[in-house]
């Protein structure tokens, strides 16, 4: 990816809600083919990028361009986009076929093309079958995938995906998005996805835009964003970690794995063993240091050894300092 | 087999409190369709003196006699102009005010949905007296028009209240998914929104309907015997005891919209229909 070419823009978008939330001076550029994932707590203003971005939301200021052309101006009917929900995506008093080849129709695609489309897509989402069932003889995960199969079917220019997993089992989620990842990667489309899962943003996306209180805090690659938290709250909102005081106020941003424990007394940094968890092939271990918990990945054969109240000593290894 | 018609062994068989619903059910029913059947009995009875069980003389006699009567006929026929036209009309103005109280938030909004009920709140009588007044000024007394108001005075609370419930049980997002798709603001109404909202709006259409076929009293203060529909016919029928058996008549022909609507709705009718259900997970 040498040449990538920019599929979205965003200049200096501000969109403002009447009771003063919302998003200011937002900017990012996503490249063709990429997942980016906009995450951040409820309420951080993710969705209304997402929503300004599919045309649901007018911008207050600023410009949102699709392969160089301003879309602002569009309802969302005539943009490029195309938008999963988080639920109720699907017509109920529509069956899969109606719901799929409804867009279809609108464009006037001949018949015989719509058919083949349709069961084209629906290999593709492993569904094959189902057109004549109703939305409500379907599970949660299989409206998605039809949610999915109806966006993509329109050949969008971008795909905007609003928390689409998040109304799943923790296994289905899982499923879903490896099959994501791997639709993405056949067709070669551009994914917006939106979540509040860090894990599911790990996991998808080619980069992570960390977002808080309507700002963005950083944007970068899963690696970047893991091992150089460029904030606090992207160090406590991304995995595991530990956050020891140190000298001159200052707060050292410390993950479970990159802490080494012997036992003894004898290191920098020393405590008492409060709780020993087993967790697989891994064992967590809480270390009561001063004030702080420190939470450390031990392996069995030295977890076997230590006993709650035991002295420890932690060796510090990758860490960042806020 | 007969054995068990015995009481006694039925009481023991099924339990007491079986038992005790049984009598409660079988009492419930003799009230609800005694009168049923008798005006069933009375509309096919050519001659019937009261303290006898079963007419004299079985027969058509009195159907004939209703549809041999011109004023009789056209007060049925006048009946079903008045109903279809309510209901079509109500249609097109309440469907569009239940859509803007479901969808869109502005001032006066519960203020809105509640004068619909205030009309259902004050005794009829004294609103319809102070509508005469007014429909004397604009000439509307004693006119299909002016009965077609008083008709749908009394539905729109139905016909407001109903469809904006089921416009509401409708998700933005299923709109929003259409607009997406590429539908404009039209096309996702009449493809996505109203067909999900149609069982609802068919309940308040029937209530509608049916409110309309048998309102009386606003339609005879109105009305001024000029338009006569089949409820108001009836009252007259009522007062000439001589013939009950034209009103048994009469009532039958009631019922048969009814019924038939009835039948016909029968999925869409029930507490959760009424309660705006149609919901999905």
């Amino acid at each position: 990816m040498s040449e990538r070419k920019i599929k979205l823009q965003i200049k200096d978008m501000t969109k403002k809600y009447d009771n003063g939330d919302g998003v200011e001076h937002i900017n990012l550029d996503i490249y063709e083919g990429e997942i980016v994932t906009f995450l951040g707590p409820s309420g951080c203003g993710k969705t209304t990028i997402l929503r300004t971005i599919g045309g649901f939301l007018d911008v207050t200021s600023g410009d949102i361009m699709i392969d160089g052309k301003s879309i602002i101006g569009l309802p969302p009917e005539k943009r490029p986009t195309a938008m999963v929900f988080q639920s109720y995506n699907l017509w109920p008093h529509m069956t899969i076929y109606e719901n799929l080849a409804f867009g279809l129709k609108l464009r006037k695609t001949p018949k015989a093309t719509i058919e083949k489309d349709i069961k084209d897509i629906l290999e593709l989402v492993s569904m094959p079958g189902c057109e004549k069932k109703y939305p409500s003889q379907l599970s949660g995960g299989q409206q998605q995938r039809i949610a999915i199969a109806r966006s993509l079917l329109l050949k969008p220019s971008l795909l905007l995906l609003d928390e689409p997993f998040s109304a799943l089992d923790a296994k289905i989620r899982q499923q879903m998005r490896e099959e994501l990842k791997k639709i993405q990667h056949d067709l070669g489309i551009t994914v917006i996805f939106v979540t509040h899962d860090q894990e599911e943003a790990m996991s998808l996306s080619h980069r992570i835009v960390v977002m808080n209180k309507g700002k963005f805090e950083q944007v970068g690659t899963p690696t970047e964003i893991y091992d150089h938290p460029a904030t606090r709250h992207v160090a406590s909102f991304i995995g595991e970690m530990n956050f020891l005081k140190a000298a001159d106020d200052k707060t050292i941003a410390v993950r479970p794995e990159d802490i080494t424990v012997t036992e003894g007394s004898d290191g920098s940094y020393t405590g008492v063993v409060r709780t020993i968890m087993v967790l697989g092939h891994y064992v967590v271990v809480n270390v009561q240091h001063g004030d702080d918990i420190v939470k450390c990945y031990v392996d069995r054969e030295l977890s076997e050894r230590l006993h709650i109240g035991d002295p420890v000593s932690m060796q510090i290894g990758k860490h960042n300092v806020f | 087999m007969f054995k068990m018609l015995n009481p006694k062994r039925f009481y023991h068989a099924v339990g007491k409190k079986k038992f005790l619903e049984f009598l409660l059910f079988a009492a419930f029913i003799l009230f609800f369709y005694g009168p049923m059947l008798n005006m069933l009995m009375l509309a096919f009875a050519n001659e019937y003196q009261a303290p006898a069980i079963l007419p004299q003389e079985w027969g058509f006699k009195w159907w004939e006699y209703v549809f041999s009567q011109d004023s009789l006929v056209s007060s049925i026929v006048q009946s079903f102009i008045v109903a279809i036209i309510t209901t079509i009309v109500s249609m097109i103005l309440c469907i569009p005010a239940a859509y803007s109280i479901a969808r869109f938030k502005y001032r006066g909004r519960k203020l809105f949905m509640l004068s619909f009920l205030l009309t259902n709140a004050f005794p009829k009588l004294g609103i319809y007296t102070s509508i005469a007044v007014l429909f004397y000024k604009y000439n509307l007394m004693g006119t299909y028009t002016g009965v077609i108001i008083i008709h749908m005075i009394n539905s729109m609370m139905f016909m407001v209240w109903l469809p904006a419930s089921a416009f509401r049980s409708v998700h933005r997002q299923q709109e929003e998914a259409a607009r997406d798709v590429g539908a404009g603001p039209v096309r996702t109404f009449f493809k996505v929104t109203l067909p999900m909202a149609v069982p609802g709006i068919a309940v308040a259409t029937l209530y509608t309907f049916l409110g309309s076929m048998e309102e009386a009293q606003g339609t005879m203060l109105v009305g001024m015997a000029k338009v006569q529909t089949m409820p108001v016919a009836m009252y007259g029928i009522v007062l000439d005891s001589s013939a009950v058996q034209i009103g048994a008549v009469f009532a039958i022909l009631l019922i048969i919209p009814s019924a038939v609507l009835i039948f016909a709705m029968r999925k869409y009718i029930g507490p959760d229909a009424i309660a705006g259900g149609f919901k999905m997970k």
